[in-house]
């Protein structure tokens, strides 16, 4: 195998995928990236069981080859030669090496035979659709601060994407609750979502796809099963596992009957939560709402080091309650209200609160209040 | 501190019949006795370090006379260790902790007692019911030892600190037939030293002021806290004897070493500001069990874990506090330990939530592998204010949390058996 390419290719191509490759490994293959070189495409495959990586780009090939070296080794290499170098991968199947040169400096890695290289494999993929990447970007952004890392509900442990609502008016929905705050974001159901299975995508999954389609425009391609996801990505293809679990039937939670309502300035309630959260001795202490008509009071009080209160003007007119939440939930989700109005939809202080953009309903946020 | 006007004159007192003796006699002029205490600064120290004289021991001779002048050794089984070894056994070289095949071979003669630590436990409550006669500041370091500040308490008794301590321990001999070894100091660290240095039957007083010769000669191991690996690296950065530190700058020792630093710093030279606190801030919650014969089935482990789970979250609802990370605790056959860990997303202080999480833990532990011991704990522990918050998609979470609290109302009316989980019934 020999190959020639661009350093700055080289370099994307192994940035997107060295980073599915954990960083301890058992399973010595598992640190590898697979390299195959064949009619001026040059492609790398990395997996860490449950999702894998496939990238292409183009590069002088002559002769063709496989081989897999270690990922993050490699990576690392590209990144430290000069910007603008050609660089040459040469392998040598006698040889269980990958020498890789540019100008002169010249390393040699050693390589693991391809045969041992796993293969997810990906079987049938029954459904199909495509999705502008601007919308793909929404569900996950708005969703992703709501996942669980609590080992026990593993089933929590992604987004819940799904097909909802009527036939006439199918929409593709994505949930995520940790228990605390859960947050469900609704888009138009592309063409080939009907009939789709609902599938829990795993967090690293989540995180994975939205670094590569974080500065793109474009289409993604989405294929899946019951067991499997696939997002093609101009010349990426990410295919993971889903988590085998059931999602729980959250809807039984969304509180759409809370009726008092309160309306308030999402810039000012955010910046009021994060000055009055600062005497908090820990991240996410519980912040005080005392609402009244008209006005809004958020207090913290840490017994070890003092107390902070903030007055916000607000449209209310039921009767005053206080409730408290966690800081940092209230913080999480008061980032994801795009407009400049937020409605928090009220019960009790011992009831889950929705929270809402003022006028839209294409995403909610339910957030369970704290003891104050 | 205060002085009354005739403490002041006192040199020394006789610690069998209290009366005051000056300075320089060898036996009381009163009743004879050669245990007289004396020091400079009697009057004027007042936080002591009480331990029991081979506490398990004591109570096993005081409770079977005709093993009074015997070696007695307290442990467990036929592989268990030494709890504690009488006076007449540590002659012998046994030592506590040390394997009991070990201590036979040192010690062919000794008489074994299996320890009763229900026994001991009342015992060790009895005796600080009579520590709590003399001051409400008793920090307990465990069922045998503790910390008085007996500071203020001079009109109270109507006899200095040293005084009153001496007449506790009378008391504790006379009412509980046991003995302590007192240590007398004005703080804590120099009063633990103090009751190491006069045993069994002991009271030591060392002051603030003979602290730093007292100190100097000895390793910077000395230094509670310090051990091996941090011992290596003073001893590489030149500090091997409490000396070397004393010589030391307090400011350097803290760059080099942080608070520790610090701390360092001024132990070495007998100051500990640390407060007499009785109620010393729990770390973490546990319980734990060592079974008469190994086990390495899942379901027998799972039952034993149920019952350390509820006597764990007994503990933290009698505390009102919660915890965020579960640890099982696991001893082989071969006595290698294994621990586990896993955090919460919120605190807990309930049986089921533990176990919950302790189960998961122990799954993946059993695979044929005996155990000989099984223990659960729980850290990060915070107020129960927080603890078990109600979740959006486990409505069961709050079922299970009700009828956990509901069970201990029960019991808490009409004891502990009144109600059990249906888990726990053998089946």
């Amino acid at each position: 195998m020999k190959v020639t390419v661009e350093r700055a290719d080289l370099l994307k191509s192994l940035s997107h995928v060295h980073r599915v490759v954990e960083r301890r490994n058992t399973i010595p293959i598992l640190a590898n990236v697979l390299v195959r070189a064949e009619r001026s495409q040059l492609s790398f495959k990395a997996t860490d069981l449950d999702l894998e990586v496939i990238e292409s780009i183009s590069a002088e090939v002559s002769p063709g080859g496989v081989t897999t070296v270690p990922a993050h080794m490699f990576y690392e290499i590209v990144r430290k030669l000069p910007e603008g170098a050609q660089i040459v991968l040469e392998a040598t199947g006698d040889r269980a090496t990958m020498s890789i040169r540019a100008g002169r400096s010249r390393f040699t890695l050693q390589t693991l035979p391809e045969s041992d290289f796993p293969d997810l494999a990906a079987g049938d993929m029954a459904h199909k659709f495509t999705l502008a990447a601007a919308d793909l970007k929404r569900l996950i952004n708005k969703t992703q601060f709501a996942i669980s890392t609590e080992e026990t509900r593993y089933y929590l442990n992604g987004i819940y994407l799904h097909t909802a609502g009527s036939a006439k008016n199918l929409t593709l929905r994505a949930v995520a609750t940790d228990g605390h705050r859960l947050a469900q974001v609704d888009l138009p159901a592309p063409a080939g979502a009907e009939g789709m299975p609902s599938i829990i995508v795993p967090r690293k999954t989540v995180g994975e796809i939205q670094r590569l389609i974080e500065d793109m425009d474009g289409d993604v391609t989405v294929e899946l099963s019951p067991a499997k996801i696939r997002f093609t990505v101009g010349s990426v293809v990410l295919t993971s596992k889903l988590i085998d679990g059931t999602f729980p039937d959250y809807g039984r939670v969304i509180p759409h009957a809370n009726d008092k309502l309160l309306e308030v300035e999402r810039r000012d309630f955010e910046q009021a939560v994060d000055r009055v959260s600062t005497v908090s001795s820990e991240r996410g202490r519980a912040v005080k709402l005392s609402i009244a008509p008209g006005k809004l009071t958020l207090s913290v009080t840490n017994p070890d080091s003092g107390s902070a209160t903030e007055e916000l003007e607000i449209v209310y007119e039921a009767e005053p309650i206080d409730i408290g939440f966690n800081s940092r939930y209230l913080l999480d989700i008061a980032a994801q209200i795009d407009g400049d109005t937020a409605v928090l939809k009220l019960a009790d202080p011992g009831s889950p609160t929705l929270i809402e953009e003022k006028g839209r309903h294409d995403a909610l946020y339910v957030l369970m209040p704290m003891r104050v | 501190m205060r002085r009354a006007g005739f403490v002041s004159e006192m040199l020394g007192f006789c610690r069998d019949c209290l009366a005051d003796n000056p300075d320089r006699v060898r036996r009381c002029r009163t009743c004879g006795s050669p245990r007289l205490v004396t020091h400079p600064q009697l009057a004027k120290l007042a936080i002591a370090h009480v331990d029991c004289d081979a506490f398990y021991a004591t109570i096993e001779k005081r409770d079977n006379p005709s093993l009074r002048d015997k070696p007695v050794i307290v442990g467990g089984g036929k592989r268990g260790v030494v709890a504690t070894a009488c006076y007449v056994a540590r002659t012998f070289g046994v030592k506590s902790a040390m394997p009991m095949f070990q201590a036979r071979r040192l010690c062919p003669h000794a008489e074994v007692v299996p320890p009763d630590m229900a026994k001991y436990a009342r015992v060790g409550r009895e005796v600080r019911a009579l520590m709590l006669d003399l001051t409400p500041l008793v920090e307990p370091l465990s069922i045998d030892e503790a910390f008085l500040d007996l500071g203020g308490t001079e009109r109270l008794h109507g006899m200095i600190a040293a005084k009153a301590l001496a007449r506790f321990a009378k008391e504790v001999e006379t009412k509980l037939g046991i003995t302590i070894s007192i240590g007398l100091s004005a703080n804590k660290f120099l009063a633990k030293i103090a009751s190491d240095l006069d045993k069994p039957r002991g009271f030591s007083v060392l002051s603030p002021e003979e602290a730093p010769s007292f100190l100097a000669p000895r390793p910077v191991t000395f230094i509670w806290g310090v051990g091996k690996v941090f011992g290596e690296t003073l001893a590489r950065d030149g500090y091997r004897t409490i000396a070397d530190l004393q010589r030391a700058d307090e400011t350097e020792l803290m760059r080099r070493y942080g608070v520790e630093g610090q701390r360092l710093a001024r132990l070495a030279r007998g100051i500990d500001q640390r407060p007499v606190s009785p109620d010393r801030e729990t770390k973490s919650v546990s319980a734990e069990t060592t079974f008469a014969t190994d086990i390495a089935d899942q379901r027998t482990l799972e039952r034993l874990l149920w019952e350390l789970c509820e006597k764990v979250s007994a503990r933290l609802k009698a505390k009102e506090i919660a915890g965020t990370t579960v640890t099982l605790k696991l001893k082989t056959a071969d006595f290698r330990l294994r621990t586990r860990a896993r955090s919460l997303p919120a605190p807990t202080q309930l049986a089921a939530a533990i176990f919950e999480q302790g189960r998961e833990l122990l799954a993946r532990e059993v695979n044929g592998t005996q155990f000989r011991l099984l223990g659960i704990g729980i850290s990060a522990l915070t107020g129960d204010e927080d603890a078990d918050p109600a979740d959006l998609v486990n409505a069961r979470a709050q079922r299970t949390a009700a009828a956990e609290h509901a069970m201990d109302r029960l019991r808490d009316r009409f004891g502990r058996g009144a109600v059990i989980r249906g888990r726990s019934i053998e089946d």
